[in-house]
């Protein structure tokens, strides 16, 4: 099977959000010149010559926009240097409301950008100041009717829940106008406190309390039945889109196929083999400007492994796994491969078969890894 | 032939101390000073050689070792240091090990002073009318006042301390004068070699290979390679494989004489069969009279033995078969517990040898293991006159059928400085203790007697005292006997049944209190299920507390992860795992840590 997309991060932002556990780094111009210089030769590794054809390119961070013009531009260009942008079904730049200026936009649609992802979060400044985000409400609009105007149209907001004293109520009027966007695409994420954040900090002294798994739930639930009512259909775990504008991108993860993993930090999936890219800015830079190599270390992927990954990967989309599909790409039955868990998780409500699918129930997509676990194979 | 000029010239000595304070570098000290181990040999302290001994900093079983010293008269001695646990569980092992020796070199803190524990060996080395040398250790440290300690020992064990040693074992202060005064101070054993042959038992331990090894001290006559012996408990016979002593390695020879402590092997399979305090005897020509002071340990704490995985059953079998082959004190047998399946209800001498055969099972044979909490041995009399004993709580009899329920009390010795005799009464009342007497040791330092229910002193005593000392208190126990007390079982549910491996026995005034306590501790450590679940404490069928753990509603990955599909994977994974150490009761997963709650409660 051939390579079908690539991740390429750009590590640099302009403040660090109390949450993020990504690969990031102040926004430094000099530090930022010397990354690019390293991902081209990253790049270069892997496509030395002509341009490669691939389904789907997805540039996030940290922060791409974070860069200034001549660095985007420089960034684009490499890009489209390497890889045959006019075959490329999705080409997708997260941005953060606020950064994109006139120029920008520009920019990124002159080069064939043809989908962009805004970190929104919430509407609600108060909250967005206590998550450490830069940008403020009025910047989600001014960037959206930008990005509309520049014929940028397919646009994806991410919204956060479960934040710090976000109840289920304040969550509701996110959504409600996060809807009134009316865009082709919506992703939501819950916190996580992950070690390494300030969050974590807070969290481990006690001064960071998150909302009740009741309230959690209960917020995931709402969000799935207000934007099913707006006729935005869930398609994965925390993806939601109008019929045809699933991100393609996205679902090369979901359908465990390969990706390139490019820059600091970055992962990735090639035959055999799972990448995971050095972290830290100088030894990423430092490597990859040596010899364009700056893998820290690599997984083998072998067949049990790639089994289970079909199954704790494919079942987070809301269509599931194809049985089918899953005898033609291993030769043996799921059911065969994994015994009891198939027909257990049915029992318990968690699963359905239905026409060689299986896929979680509403209760199943809630309790996702109580199922995703049940197909870890013992050794 | 009486005391040829070998005997003469034997010193047989034990050191006793409190844990912390130095015993086993002064052993080691000792080892290099008479050049038993060589430099490159030399290991920092030798003498505990099991991994858990040396973490612990305890010594869990005995060791002698033979060592040669040239003291300053020019003569060649022979000493044999017998090592002693320093654990309260072991007192008996101490008993036997000081009954093979003529003296003790007693360690004390040149800070701390005396601790219980230390008391309590001592007295021992009294009754076994040893000769005492002490030693004020760690006089290099701050806070050293030898002076006052020198009082203290006066006052407390009522020994002339005059002349004690100042030492510093870690900085090899003090360890000439300390051998010195061993082959000046320490008689030299006494004995008959032509009386028919005496030998003390003080420990054993199983070798694969060999069978039982058993450390000896021969008090009468002589042992020999070939020798039929008896040993006098048990009546059982063996031919004698090999003798020898430890250099500290084990080093044969052809016979162990009057004075000598050492080891034999007589192809015996059972460790029951060479017992810590029996008299080896030979057969054709048998002492008349033991050894003094034989006794059958008793294990005073049980709890239940339950595999994680069922499947592991056979395997936790052959590991208590095996650590039983080393420890007569063990003991195990089948049980069935509806909640946990099959598993042991082990018995042991105390909640330190639990622990240790716990942590034993679950590193050296890799078992995950789910205990319950301990329990004591309940005498209880049957309203229709019959008696029996009940050594797991589930097996309570209901109550209208009791008429009456004894349980163990021990005498319990605290030694804590004067500004905490307030807590330690308060924690001896709470414990239902009955108050019996306190003694001033000095201006500093107090002596506090209570008798308290076992049971209460296998649940956190030791924790809490020492908590609500800052670590200053010590502590000492001993059985008194068994008296009646207004005892109920507790049972736990969860989710409407009744949890067996969960049930407790309790005083009738504590029941709501440690009912409420232990409902809301579970809720605490058993994690969300896909339902919600009643958590009940009842007697009979009175429901007297009572909370629910709420049921699990959500848990998916819905952060966004990028391309990071490993951590993903070792996200589910470690939840996996997680699982796998929880057991499944009924339809309810409990983590091995709740089986153990009610030891856990917090109550202070």
């Amino acid at each position: 099977m051939t390579i079908s997309s690539a991740y390429i991060h750009i590590p640099f932002c302009q403040q660090i959000c109390h949450y993020c556990d990504f690969t990031k780094f102040f926004y430094n111009e000099r530090l930022a010149d010397e990354y690019l210089e390293a991902l081209e030769n990253e790049i270069h590794t892997y496509i030395p010559g002509e341009k490669e054809k691939l389904k789907t390119i997805f540039v996030g961070g940290g922060t791409p926009t974070a860069v200034n013009h001549s660095q985007l531009e420089r960034l684009l260009k490499m890009i489209d240097d390497h890889f045959d942008i006019a075959a490329t079904e999705e080409y997708t730049f997260e941005a953060n409301p606020g950064d994109l200026d006139v120029e920008k936009v520009r920019l990124l649609k002159e080069y064939g950008v043809n989908r962009i992802s805004l970190g929104v979060q919430v509407f609600d400044d108060e909250m967005l100041e206590k998550i450490g985000r830069v940008h403020r409400v009025k910047d989600v609009y001014t960037n959206v009717d930008r990005l509309i105007q520049a014929g940028l149209t397919n646009i994806s907001i991410d919204l956060m829940y479960a934040l710090p004293g976000q109840t289920v109520d304040h969550f509701e009027k996110t959504i409600d106008e996060a809807l009134t966007f009316d865009l082709p695409h919506y992703s939501s994420y819950s916190l996580q406190i992950e070690p390494k954040t300030i969050f974590y900090q807070r969290y481990k002294k006690g001064t960071l309390v998150k909302p009740p798994e009741e309230d959690e739930a209960e917020m995931y639930e709402l969000l799935q039945r207000k934007l099913a009512a707006n006729g935005v259909q869930q398609y994965e775990i925390s993806n939601f889109s109008k019929p045809g504008f699933e991100s393609k991108h996205n679902l090369t993860y979901w359908n465990n196929e390969y990706y390139y993993g490019i820059g600091a930090g970055a992962h990735g999936y090639l035959p055999g083999k799972r990448t995971i890219n050095l972290r830290p800015l100088p030894a990423y830079t430092k490597k990859a400007t040596a010899d364009g190599m700056p893998i820290l270390h690599e997984e083998p992927v072998g067949l049990k492994e790639q089994m289970e990954e079909e199954m704790f990967l494919g079942l987070r989309k809301a269509e599931g796994v194809s049985l089918e599909k899953f005898f033609e790409k291993y030769h043996k039955e799921a059911s065969d491969v994994f015994g009891e868990a198939i027909p257990s998780l049915k029992q318990r409500n968690l699963l359905v078969e239905n026409n060689g699918q299986i896929y979680l129930t509403d209760r199943g997509r809630l309790l996702g890894n109580e199922v995703f676990q049940k197909f870890l194979l013992d050794d | 032939m009486k005391n040829e000029p070998k005997q003469q010239r034997v010193r047989n000595f034990s050191i006793i101390a409190h844990i912390d304070h130095g015993k086993s570098t002064l052993a080691d000290r000792i080892l290099e000073k008479t050049k038993a181990l060589t430099q490159r040999e030399m290991k920092e302290q030798f003498l505990d050689a099991m991994d858990l001994e040396r973490e612990r900093g305890i010594t869990i079983k005995l060791n002698a070792v033979q060592l040669n010293y040239e003291a300053n008269d020019g003569n060649d001695y022979t000493f044999h240091l017998i090592d002693t646990p320093g654990h309260v569980d072991f007192t008996y092992e101490v008993s036997r090990s000081l009954a093979a020796c003529e003296g003790a070199i007693l360690v004390v803190d040149a800070a701390q002073g005396i601790e219980a524990q230390t008391l309590a060996n001592v007295y021992l080395a009294l009754e076994n009318d040893l000769e005492i040398i002490p030693v004020i250790n760690k006089i290099d440290l701050p806070g050293a006042d030898p002076e006052r300690i020198k009082q203290e020992i006066e006052d407390v064990i009522g020994i002339d301390a005059s002349d004690a040693i100042l030492a510093s074992a870690k900085e090899g202060v003090g360890i000439d004068e300390i051998l010195e005064r061993i082959v000046s101070d320490i008689p030299a054993p006494e004995g008959n070699p032509d009386d028919p042959t005496k030998a003390l038992i003080f420990d054993s331990l199983y070798d694969s290979y060999r069978g039982v090894v058993a450390y000896t001290c021969v008090r009468e006559g002589s042992i020999k390679v070939g020798d039929k012996i008896r040993m006098m408990a048990t009546g059982k016979e063996f031919e004698v494989n090999e003798v020898g002593v430890f250099r500290p390695t084990p080093t044969s020879l052809k016979e162990l004489n009057v004075g000598d402590v050492g080891y034999l092997t007589a192809s015996i399979k059972n460790i029951g069969d060479s017992r810590v305090g029996d008299t080896i005897t030979l057969a054709n020509n048998p002492a008349k009279e033991p050894l003094p002071g034989y006794k059958k340990m008793n294990p005073m704490v049980f709890c239940g033995m339950y595999p994680v995985d069922a499947n592991n059953y056979n395997d936790l079998r052959d590991a208590l078969e095996r650590l039983e082959l080393n420890d007569s004190s063990l003991q195990f047998e089948p049980e069935t517990s509806q909640a946990l399946g099959f598993g042991f209800r082990c018995g042991f001498l105390g909640m330190l040898h639990m622990e240790i055969i716990q942590e034993r099972i679950e590193r050296e044979y890799k078992i995950d293991l789910i205990t319950t909490a301990p329990s004591v041995i309940y005498k209880v009399k049957m309203t229709d006159g019959s008696e029996i004993d009940v050594d797991n709580p589930s097996l309570m009899p209901d109550n209208q059928k009791l008429e009456e329920v004894q349980e163990p009390y021990v005498k319990a010795t605290v030694m804590v400085p004067n500004d905490y005799v307030g807590p330690v009464m308060e924690i001896c009342q709470r414990k239902r203790g009955n108050f019996m007497d306190m003694q001033y040791l000095d201006d500093n330092r107090v002596n506090i007697v209570y008798e308290i229910p076992l049971s209460e002193i296998v649940y956190d005593f030791f924790d809490s005292l020492k908590s609500q000392t800052k670590g200053y208190a010590s502590f000492d126990y001993e059985l008194i006997g068994y008296k009646a007390s207004n005892l109920v079982k507790m049972d736990i549910l969860l989710n409407g049944d009744t949890i067996d491996a969960l049930s407790f026995i309790v005083h009738r005034d504590f029941a709501y209190e440690r009912g409420k306590l232990i409902a809301d501790k579970l809720k605490e450590l058993i994690p969300r299920q896909q339902f919600e679940v009643p958590v009940q404490a009842a007697i009979g069928n009175k429901i007297v507390a009572r909370t629910t753990i709420k049921a699990m509603r959500k848990n998916v990955l819905s952060k966004c992860y990028g391309g990071d599909i490993s951590r993903k994977r070792k996200l589910l994974e470690k939840q996996k795992e997680g699982k796998k150490r929880m057991k499944m009761v009924g339809s309810v997963e409990v983590p091995q840590e709740a089986f153990m709650s009610v030891l856990d409660l917090n109550d202070d």
